[in-house]
């Protein structure tokens, strides 16, 4: 036990030194956790390509080769997508419609669907290969996501029908949405704790 | 059922339920004797009267074997408590139940901490299966070496367990200018609370050796949605955890088994379940579910992004929606949380908001951790609105919607909702949701 507590003393004493000596820390250091067990079995960029599916919105990074356009697309739409979003993507038995909503925002019923929606394209090629169809996620190859991509954007009035959906093409579309995002400025509310002639609760209840 | 010898349970129970109605109570009879226990708890302790309790007889279960022990089990709530569950939504019922969620019976919840199998869910594709001995969590990106990890390779890290809530941004979107839902489990129960256990993000991030030019990192689940995010590396390397278990046992599928990020204070969605992948970046993704999902509408059209923080907020969960009380004494019971720190003090009215007294908090009061809150009230039968409001430990005050309303546009599925909470209750008792 004395020789245990020896030991544990003088490491803490050369962690504190080190610490003092302004060595570069980690953020960790302060945690118990901060000695590297090294467990983890490094692995090559290249050998996780099947897993590397993201793909970023602003620029499109992550795009990955192929190409496709709308009428492909919509062959494969009616085929794989129209028996839960509708024909033309208007809407069918399990989920609303994707096309109509641009220029509803300033409106009472905001719309949203990909096209009002969406500020980067890209963010569409990433989500329909992310996820859907629903049943068969991650199924559609590179060339079928890019002509379903290509599909909506079309049915949004974004691309015509016969323009080929690619890496390029599809990062230099500009959305409509491209400048209708805010950063989190919260809070945004600055309420006071009044405990006495207190204005009331707006409720639905009738005032007696 | 014994029903003089169960009446003190009973009673214990009726408390928590008052008068409860058919959706969370299903039996009749067992609803009937609720109502008639709860009538004379009430009753009693208003004094108006106590009936005179009838001789005890022993009961049944001093004269008889109880149930032998198998050889081996996993203990499950008594048959009696069948009717504590989640819950689907009633309000905006969805077409299928794969992207969908359901709710913590809020009013049923004795302590702060959820039970697992009662842990509110959101799923973006449903529970997938997955088996822990073939599961892997890859870090890569911007760090000097990718690596991959198994789950045996986690578990030998050193452990931290912290309690924390969790809530869905969507908590309430049902319930912001007009009553929809009926009971609080459906206006609040897009929350839970356990005891987290797992690593440090930032344990794992230093292993693989953060660039200095990352600034964010998207996590990525091993579901059929692969549903995503951008998070700070800040926040990241600040609290969260890389989580594989809950209240002392491995996560149940369908809050992330068998591993998932944990967020404290944040939006649930961001703790992503049944984590597969962080990948460190210089600039957040845009995905789908941080544009066209998981914002918030502002005036002028525009929508707030990356609202991530889960604002102070509280509600009363006993009366609440659906309840049923009687005049004379009742102890309002509810739940304070804060996603920027502690609860430091709740305030109740009894009158529809003219007058506020501060309530009594039960410790500990934690960090991001749901904090309960109780009120002695001495009801005397005339109509009147009950709500909770709730300051945190950086002097935030719970706003109102009115509040809200004037700084953001309240239109379709609004996410965010932490306005003060009103209950309605009439001259029967009947307490209903109020919120205007």
């Amino acid at each position: 036990m004395r020789s245990l507590e020896t030991v544990t003393m003088a490491l803490a004493t050369v962690m504190l030194l080190a610490g003092c000596a302004g060595n570069t820390v980690s953020s960790t250091t302060a945690s118990p956790h901060a000695r590297s067990m090294a467990l983890g079995a490094p692995v090559a960029e290249a050998d996780l390509v099947a897993w590397n599916i993201d793909v970023r919105g602003p620029d499109g990074q992550g795009l990955p080769p192929g190409s496709g356009n709308a009428r492909t697309g919509k062959a494969l739409f009616d085929a794989k997508c129209a028996s839960c979003h509708g024909a033309a993507a208007a809407g069918g038995p399990m989920f609303g419609t994707m096309v109509g909503g641009i220029g509803s925002f300033k409106t009472d019923k905001r719309l949203l669907t990909p096209g009002s929606m969406y500020p980067y394209a890209p963010a569409l090629f990433d989500y329909i290969r992310r996820a859907m169809p629903l049943t068969e996620p991650q199924s559609l190859s590179n060339d079928e996501t890019y002509a379903v991509t290509a599909y909506l954007l079309h049915l949004n009035g974004l691309v015509d029908q016969d323009v080929e959906m690619n890496s390029t093409s599809l990062a230099a579309i500009r959305m409509p949405n491209r400048d209708g995002f805010i950063v989190d400025d919260r809070p945004d509310t600055s309420a006071a704790r009044c405990m006495q002639d207190c204005k009331p609760l707006r409720t639905s209840v009738a005032a007696p | 059922m014994d029903q003089k010898i169960d009446g003190v349970r009973l009673v214990a129970a009726a408390r928590t339920e008052l008068e409860a109605h058919s959706s969370i109570t299903h039996n009749p009879s067992r609803r009937a004797l609720l109502a008639k226990t709860a009538a004379a708890a009430v009753t009693g302790l208003a004094g108006v009267g106590v009936a005179r309790a009838e001789p005890l007889s022993v009961p049944e279960s001093n004269k008889t074997l109880g149930r032998p022990l198998p050889p081996e089990e996993y203990g499950v709530p008594s048959k009696y408590e069948s009717h504590v569950k989640r819950r689907r939504t009633d309000v905006l019922v969805n077409k299928q139940n794969y992207s969908d969620w359901s709710f913590t019976p809020l009013h049923q919840q004795l302590g702060t901490v959820t039970p697992n199998g009662l842990i509110y869910e959101r799923h973006h594709n449903g529970v997938p299966d997955i088996n822990p001995d073939q599961h892997r969590f890859v870090i890569h990106g911007m760090v000097r070496q990718p690596l991959v990890f198994s789950m045996s390779d986690l578990m030998k890290y050193p452990s931290v367990s912290r309690f924390h809530f969790m809530e869905c941004s969507g908590n309430g979107l049902t319930d912001w200018l007009k009553p929809a839902a009926r009971t609080v489990q459906q206006t609040h129960g897009l929350l839970s609370c356990a005891q987290w256990t797992g690593i440090p993000v930032s344990t794992l991030l230093d292993e693989a050796g953060v660039s200095p030019s990352a600034t964010w990192a998207l996590a990525e689940g091993g579901d059929g949605a692969a549903h995503a995010r951008s998070i700070p590396m800040k926040k990241l390397m600040e609290d969260a955890l890389i989580v594989y278990a809950a209240n002392g046992e491995m996560l149940r599928p369908e809050n992330g088994y068998p591993l998932r990020l944990f967020i404290p204070g944040w939006e649930g969605n961001v703790s992503i379940k049944w984590l597969r992948r962080l990948k460190l970046g210089d600039q957040p993704w845009h995905l789908r579910s941080e544009t066209a999902r998981y914002t918030d509408p502002m005036p002028d059209g525009k929508w707030r992004q990356f609202s991530f923080e889960m604002e102070a907020k509280s509600v009363i969960t006993s009366p609440s929606g659906s309840m049923k009380i009687r005049p004379g004494p009742i102890e309002i019971v509810g739940f304070a949380w804060s996603g920027k720190g502690s609860i430091r003090a709740v305030d109740v009215t009894l009158d529809g908001g003219r007058t506020w007294r501060q309530a009594q908090l039960e410790g500990p009061v934690m960090d991001k951790c749901l904090t309960r809150f109780r009120l002695q009230w001495n009801w005397n039968g005339g109509p009147t609105t009950i709500a909770s409001r709730c300051v945190d430990s950086t002097g935030y005050v719970q706003p109102t919607v009115e509040d809200i309303q004037k700084v953001r546009a309240i239109t379709g599925f609004v996410q965010h909702h932490n306005g003060v909470f009103p209950w309605s209750i009439n001259e029967a008792g009947e307490v209903k949701n109020a919120i205007a």
